[in-house]
């Protein structure tokens, strides 16, 4: 593969035809087609509309709680001795993560195209979650779609998305995770093109859903890089987050990208290890294909096909990744490593024991690489890790993972 | 340069009849029970022959297709496979035109230049690609068209007067027109609306123009092919090859003999179309 040249800039992706260099593009039906290029059109239209912009910082304020704090993580900073340790709190924000963000941001843009339904697709259940809750504030119907297996592992968030009003539609093919879920979704919103608005979690899918997300989700980043300068009068010397679609790390990595001195770190799923199949880090070990409506990272067989990744974190467990990413992996601007499912685990626990908090297990990834790298870092360096999610909604995985019984 | 597509559909114009389009999934349940089918397909009655690539997560299709893909997958099937079957069936078939298709992914990964190398040395002369849009044109359709192999795009309801030239634009073969939104292997569209909806693409283009998405029996393809140039089987067939299989997806009937006896009664159906809207 050819290194592609390093840009003047990393931030002005992606060109019109939704292309991250090689990656992105409108990989789908003809039928979704007509719709794609409507809500691009509505969203160019939204961006530039101050009303919009209004009612989105409004509801971004009062109903999700945002800014989500800078919070300096003592507790850990001196469990490990070595670089100081902020963390991004998206766990503190309504709903319990990040997904709120663009949640909030799509469910406006589905109003002002008087679409009448929401589907959306789930991992851990966050997005779900999310998307139950804004369609419950906005009078939605929604359809949620979530792999069984996945429905068996987050059985809290089910819950929670039941009584918000939302059906959820257990997905069985595959391995009943994240890919099936996005599968069945996409055959939903093919039926039902007229009215269906498909609110997708992460930043992938076709173009514009990955630039969309991400400027939904960019407001971590930019309250982020402000409250850095706020509270240490500089910016960090690292960022962390993990990424399985990769929402949550493109949202907070997108404001530092064009800051040469800030090191960026985007961790992935590495199972069991990666020398197999169970894992879902398909930017260390998948190649370049096209799937979901993009082409990006994957993970897949000399064939073609999709293979079924693994992890410990169902938000996680997806074989593809959002095409910025692609393209930050192969410009070299981001570097992606990855931490298996004990070590995540491990830094579940440790988390939660030094800093009294208890984080999502995909955040619990990005935390496990801070404790490999902190401390080999000076005592005078910083870094920030989002801290994309709460991990109550993962106390059963945990509790089985630990051998306990609850 | 014209292609066995070419020449079929301005045979069966001078017979004044519309075509019998059939798909099949290709390596469903194995390659030698699939090769023999698609044998069958053709001596049965089907004027053009759509072969299935298997993919993983076949997002436009409905719960038969992917279960199709699935078994053929499981079987062991592969692109290289699926273009030896075209291959195979060559040696005593040289007319029946063969559009592969499917989904992006496999052939990207094979190669696009090699793939359409040897899809051309196999036989193949169109290509069906469900996620390339004419928006990514470069990726596929523009080679495939230097190679000298049909690119034949799936209209919609959802593609309106404004898009349908954009979609027509290096469309050739034929124009598929899926008569409805949604998934393959749903419910059938009113006759009515088709026939509107074939005329308007027909306004844009000279292109012969096939309906599919729903046909299942004789008597709806009949109705279909009165205002089409040709009538998409698909859902219906690999139904029955499904249905020849156990519970573990052992062979319990012949797939063949069921395929050539459905195919056989389609045919039927579309040789009365014009019959039919002539008296």
């Amino acid at each position: 593969m050819n290194q592609p040249l390093t840009p003047n800039s990393f931030r002005t992706g992606p060109d019109e035809q939704g292309m991250f260099g090689m990656f992105g593009g409108r990989f789908v039906a003809e039928t979704l087609m007509p719709l794609i290029l409507d809500l691009q059109q509505h969203w160019e239209d939204a961006k530039r509309d101050p009303a919009f912009k209004a009612e989105l910082e409004g509801l971004s304020t009062n109903f999700a709680g945002r800014p989500s704090k800078l919070y300096f993580a003592e507790g850990l900073t001196k469990h490990l001795g070595g670089a100081k340790i902020y963390f991004k709190r998206e766990d503190l924000n309504h709903t319990g993560s990040h997904k709120i963000n663009n949640c909030l941001g799509q469910i406006l843009l589905a109003k002002r195209m008087g679409k009448k339904r929401i589907i959306a697709e789930t991992g851990a259940g966050q997005h779900g979650v999310a998307s139950a809750t804004v369609s419950a504030r906005f009078g939605f119907p929604c359809v949620v779609y979530m792999g069984s297996t996945d429905v068996e592992r987050q059985a809290p968030n089910v819950f929670r998305m039941k009584l918000l009003g939302a059906e959820v539609r257990p997905v069985s093919s595959g391995h009943g995770t994240l890919k099936d879920a996005m599968n069945e979704a996409l055959r939903d919103w093919v039926t039902n093109v007229e009215d269906t608005y498909y609110l997708i979690g992460t930043a992938a899918g076709p173009h514009p859903y990955p630039e969309m997300v991400r400027d939904f989700q960019s407001v971590i980043g930019l309250e982020a890089r402000e409250q850095i300068l706020e509270q240490e009068g500089r910016l960090p010397d690292l960022v962390v987050a993990a990424v399985g679609g990769g929402s949550n790390a493109i949202g907070i990595f997108h404001p530092f990208l064009d800051d040469r001195s800030v090191r960026i770190v985007g961790v992935e799923a590495g199972g069991r290890g990666l020398q197999g199949i169970e894992h879902c880090a398909s930017m260390n070990a998948g190649r370049p294909g096209v799937l979901h409506g993009n082409r990006t990272y994957l993970l897949q067989n000399e064939d073609g096909q999709i293979l079924d990744g693994h992890s410990i974190s169902a938000g996680l467990d997806y074989p593809g990744v959002g095409p910025e990413h692609s393209w930050l992996r192969d410009t070299g601007r981001v570097d992606y490593v990855p931490i298996l499912d004990n070590e995540a685990l491990e830094a579940f626990q440790v988390t939660t024991c030094v800093e009294g908090i208890i984080p999502a297990l995909e955040s619990a990834h990005a935390i496990a690489q801070v404790m490999k790298v902190a401390p080999t870092m000076g005592k005078d360096e910083i870094i920030i890790c989002n801290l994309s999610g709460r991990g109550d909604k993962d106390v059963h995985t945990v509790a089985k993972m630990l051998g306990v019984e609850i | 340069m014209t292609t066995r597509i070419d020449r079929r559909f301005a045979k069966l114009k001078a017979e004044g009849r519309p075509a019998l389009v059939t798909y099949f999934m290709g390596g469903d349940p194995d390659y030698v029970s699939s090769l023999q089918i698609m044998r069958t397909l053709s001596r049965a009655g089907a004027d053009v022959i759509e072969l299935g690539m298997p993919f993983s997560d076949p997002m436009a299709d409905g719960p038969a297709i992917q279960a199709a893909g699935l078994r053929a997958l499981k079987g062991g099937q592969t692109l290289a496979k699926t273009l030896r079957m075209a291959a195979d069936f060559r040696k005593d078939d040289d007319e029946t035109p063969i559009v592969l298709m499917g989904y992006y992914n496999p052939i990207y990964i094979y190669g696009v230049d090699r793939f359409l190398s040897d899809a051309k040395a196999a036989g193949i002369d169109g290509l069906i690609v469900v996620d390339l849009p004419p928006e990514m044109d470069e990726e596929l359709c523009v080679p495939a068209l230097e190679a000298g192999v049909n690119f034949i795009r799936l209209a919609t309801p959802t593609t309106d007067d404004k898009r349908l030239p954009k979609v027509l634009q290096n469309t050739s073969g034929f124009v598929y027109y899926v008569s409805m939104t949604g998934i393959t292997g749903a419910a059938l569209a009113d006759t009515e609306k088709v026939a509107a909806a074939v005329a308007r693409i027909k306004s844009h283009t000279d292109l012969p123009v096939c309906v599919g998405f729903g046909v299942k029996t004789a008597e709806q393809a009949q109705a279909i092919g009165a205002s089409a140039d040709g009538v998409v089987v698909g859902t219906a067939i690999v139904n029955t090859v499904a249905n020849a299989l156990g519970p573990t997806g052992e062979m319990a009937a012949d797939p063949v003999e069921a395929v050539a006896s459905l195919v056989g009664n389609l045919a039927e159906g579309v040789r009365a179309a014009r019959l039919a809207t002539a008296q």
